[in-house]
């Protein structure tokens, strides 16, 4: 572990998006100090340009951007951490059972797993958004929802590949449970692809929680980058300043979450990335 | 051989550094190697595993994985020319037509995709003029001088279809496609059966009279050595130790390391009689049947990978499981220790038939047969500490954890490791520790039966001695019954008390030691012994 530390570190991007992302940890942190208050509150006269008071401006209500902003990152690493762990979770125990037992069970979960696949994304989960109303529980369900069939692919490659492994066998030999096999040596033997993936996998969750936002099925309640960007769009051309700022958030921490998950890949497993 | 007169000189290395990346275990893979290879010669680079002899005849190639692997000093002198400074275009020109190589694994050198006759057509594409009837015809004519059947036909088959030994004589067809002045072969055998293996250092050796090609061998076994080689090289840790004619190094080696080296080499002599064991049986297998593929509609071919076997255990004793790779030896192994089920015949425990156990009530007797896997970098998990590696059996069967582990620490004492491995990863172990660590798990759970599958195949043959006296000291004190599986006679000749010789799922023949040794009834145990490799060699040394 401590090499593949070492390995993460000596890759000069992948730190620069961990320090993307400690930031935005910062700012979540912080945000109730330096914006005490509601980030719904009317803050000022509507349409204000950057100013000193108003760093990034004033949106169509009057409302404080930068105070949106600082908000808004909860929401987003809220429901991309939240969604992605669903998927986590759910993925792995669909790919386990499928990649674990094979025969009928295997066909069974993996042509249902395809059959997610086979719909389009966004387009599912603007449907269970729609279906559940909006709020951030059903955000993350609905992103969840569309996520999980790459993990549960990748692992049950990874399980298939482990099955026919000695030590694997070794331990059937022993006596173990199968619980005791696909948790205590199988899972931990497949946990650095399933980090990899997984943390590319917040990346796309926060950009498809921006774009429900964006089409008005986040959760009108909660402050977020793309409810931000949808309540400035129409005047785009006169208040460039209410979409440029939560869109360069959006931007820095995706790029960020993918240069941080392509670093842990390299870092875990270097002999792929050698190649 | 040895009336030839002095022969010209095809290949020299000299004071060759092959640089290794910062960080490996040492600086250099090889460190001033003098090497002369000469016409019609054979010269074998013996070495154990790690020694550098594969990436020495890969230097040759200019095939090191680069770019930290590289040719850091010292020159390889190839018709005037200096190998180690050539451009890659002119080591393109030299490759395939004036040094060609053949490699360990046939399978993966030939690609699955191409037939046969395409891929030894392709080199004479690359390097010759010849026209498309031309190249066919040189083709047919190669293959027929590896004495492959039906070249003709073989032309249109694709890898898969030829068996291991068939895919190896393909490989050196296509390697001699151009009468090379030098063929490097990297363990072409060892990844073949012993029958296969002789006929294929025959074949070397054969073609390389005819032509008076100079051979590059590289092998870890002595046996080998002595059957195809005219002078020896050993390599130990990158440093040429001892080099000179055959005969001499074999008969009179003068390093310390080559010494050793064939010292580990078990010995082919008649093993002591030993008295007729009388204890009762504690596993038996009787018309044990196993078959793998071919359901559905449209047939397909059926594998018989036991077909009606029946072998007795005693206690106490070890019964010997020889036979070549497909004969069913590790199915029946993996069979009694109920890591697979058979679909018919009885597998009885001290009278009790295991073969039809559901998993729960087969625990109380796993405990009882447990096995040593052949594989010491696949059968530990690389991401649990050896202590919970050792501990798991017993902690599975109800032990207190605490316990368990203080009585894992205790083992590995037992298997000769020290007690500060209890907690580092297995990858920090070389080979024959790790089996070490495998056989105190297997030993943890107080089995009465050791089940060893090719235990020491994967080892280097000193390491291999130590774990065969690790097996045999844990047995005679743990008194316990072991069935050993193996494709190594001698091996087998040195531990076992009775041998069953399996071929194509079947026993052709169960006998005492000895009585097998001195006079083999079966016509396939006939053939074994008379495959081993470095018999005469051995039998004039020992005798």
């Amino acid at each position: 572990m401590r090499e593949a530390l070492q390995r993460f570190a000596r890759n000069r991007l992948a730190v620069f998006g961990a320090c993307v992302l400690i930031g935005l940890l910062v700012l979540v942190a912080i945000s109730p100090l330096v914006f005490p208050g509601d980030p719904f509150r009317l803050a000022g006269k509507p349409l204000q340009a950057p100013d000193r008071v108003f760093l990034f401006g004033t949106d169509t209500l009057g409302r404080d951007v930068a105070a949106g902003i600082a908000y808004g990152a909860r929401t987003s690493l809220l429901i991309g951490v939240g969604a992605t762990l669903s998927a986590i979770v759910f993925g792995a125990m669909v790919g386990g059972f499928a990649g674990y037992y094979r025969g009928g069970v295997e066909i069974v979960l993996m042509r249902v797993t395809e059959f997610f696949q086979t719909i389009p994304a966004f387009v599912l989960a603007i449907l269970i958004v729609a279906i559940l109303s909006p709020s951030v529980s059903s955000e993350i369900i609905a992103i969840a929802a569309v996520s999980w069939p790459g993990i549960a692919r990748l692992v049950r490659g990874e399980f298939v590949a482990l099955g026919g492994r000695e030590f694997v066998q070794a331990c059937a030999g022993l006596g173990a449970s199968d619980a005791r096999i696909i948790f205590r040596h199988m899972l931990p033997n497949c946990a650095s692809s399933i980090i990899a993936v997984g943390s590319l996998l917040i990346g796309t969750s926060i950009l498809t929680e921006a774009g429900l936002a964006f089409l008005g099925l986040g959760d009108p309640n909660v402050m977020s980058w793309g409810l931000i960007i949808s309540a400035g769009r129409a005047v785009l051309r006169s208040a460039w300043w209410i979409c440029t700022f939560p869109g360069i958030a959006i931007l820095l921490t995706v790029l960020g979450v993918n240069l941080v998950g392509d670093g842990l890949n390299e870092a875990l497993n270097p002999k792929l990335a050698r190649r | 051989m040895n009336d030839m007169p002095m022969n010209d000189v095809v290949l020299e290395l000299e004071k060759l550094n092959i640089a290794l990346p910062p960080g490996a275990d040492r600086a250099h893979a090889a460190t001033d190697i003098d090497l002369v290879l000469r016409a019609g010669e054979v010269t074998c680079l013996i070495g154990e595993s790690g020694s550098g002899k594969s990436l020495v005849a890969r230097s040759i190639l200019g095939l090191l994985p680069g770019p930290h692997v590289r040719v850091s000093s010292g020159r390889i002198l190839f018709e005037g020319q200096d190998l180690a400074r050539a451009t890659p275009a002119q080591m393109r020109k030299v490759r395939g037509a004036r040094i060609s190589m053949i490699f360990q694994e046939p399978m993966t050198a030939l690609n699955p995709l191409h037939t046969i006759g395409r891929q030894i057509g392709e080199v004479l594409r690359i390097h010759t003029k010849l026209g498309a009837a031309a190249r066919r015809a040189r083709v047919i004519e190669l293959l027929e001088s590896v004495h492959l059947p039906e070249p003709a036909q073989l032309l249109r088959s694709f890898p898969h279809q030829l068996s291991g030994g068939q895919r190896q004589r393909a490989m050196i067809a296509m390697a001699l496609a151009l009468r090379p002045r030098l063929l490097i072969a990297d363990e072409p055998t060892t990844a073949l059966d012993v029958t296969t293996q002789a006929q294929i250092l025959k074949l070397i050796r054969d073609l390389q009279h005819q032509h008076g090609t100079a051979v590059l061998f590289i092998t870890h076994d002595f046996g080998v050595v002595a059957d195809i080689a005219d002078t020896v090289a050993v390599l130990q840790k990158g440093t040429l130790v001892e080099q000179g004619r055959t005969a001499q190094v074999l008969g009179h080696p003068a390093h310390p390391y080559t010494q050793a080296l064939i010292a580990a080499v078990p010995k082919l002599m008649p093993p002591p009689v030993r008295a007729p064991n009388t204890a009762p049986f504690v596993v038996q297998a009787r018309d044990v049947r196993k078959t793998y593929g071919a359901r559905g509609f449209f047939g397909g071919r059926v594998t018989h990978a036991l077909d009606g076997v029946s072998i007795e255990l005693r206690r106490g004793e070890t019964l010997g499981l020889v036979g070549e790779s497909g004969s069913g030896k590790s199915t029946l192994a993996r069979a009694i220790t109920r890591l697979m089920t058979v679909d018919s015949g009885e597998i009885l425990l001290s009278g009790r038939d295991i073969a039809r156990m559901t998993r729960l009530q087969l625990r109380p007797y796993r405990k009882r047969v447990q096995m040593v896997f052949q594989d010491p970098y696949g059968s530990l998990d690389p991401r649990q500490r050896v202590v919970d590696i050792i501990a798991e059996g017993p902690i599975i069967h109800g032990t207190q954890p605490e316990l368990a582990r203080d009585e894992a620490r205790a083992l590995l004492a037992l298997v000769g490791l020290d007690p500060s491995a209890a907690n580092r990863f297995a990858h920090e172990f070389s080979g024959g520790q790790r089996q070490r660590i495998g056989i105190a798990r297997a030993l943890a759970l107080r089995p009465e039966v050791l089940v060893a599958d090719e235990p020491v195949s994967a080892l280097d043959v000193s390491v291999q001695a130590q774990v065969l006296a690790l097996l045999a000291d844990v047995k005679a004190r743990l008194h316990l019954s072991m069935l050993f599986v193996t494709h190594d006679l001698r091996v087998a000749l040195q531990v076992c008390d009775r041998i069953a010789v399996m071929q194509r799922g079947r026993v052709v023949e169960v006998a005492p030691t000895a009585e097998i040794y001195g006079a083999p009834k079966h016509p396939y145990t006939k053939a074994l012994f008379a495959a081993l490799p470095g018999a005469n060699w051995q039998e004039t040394v020992y005798a």
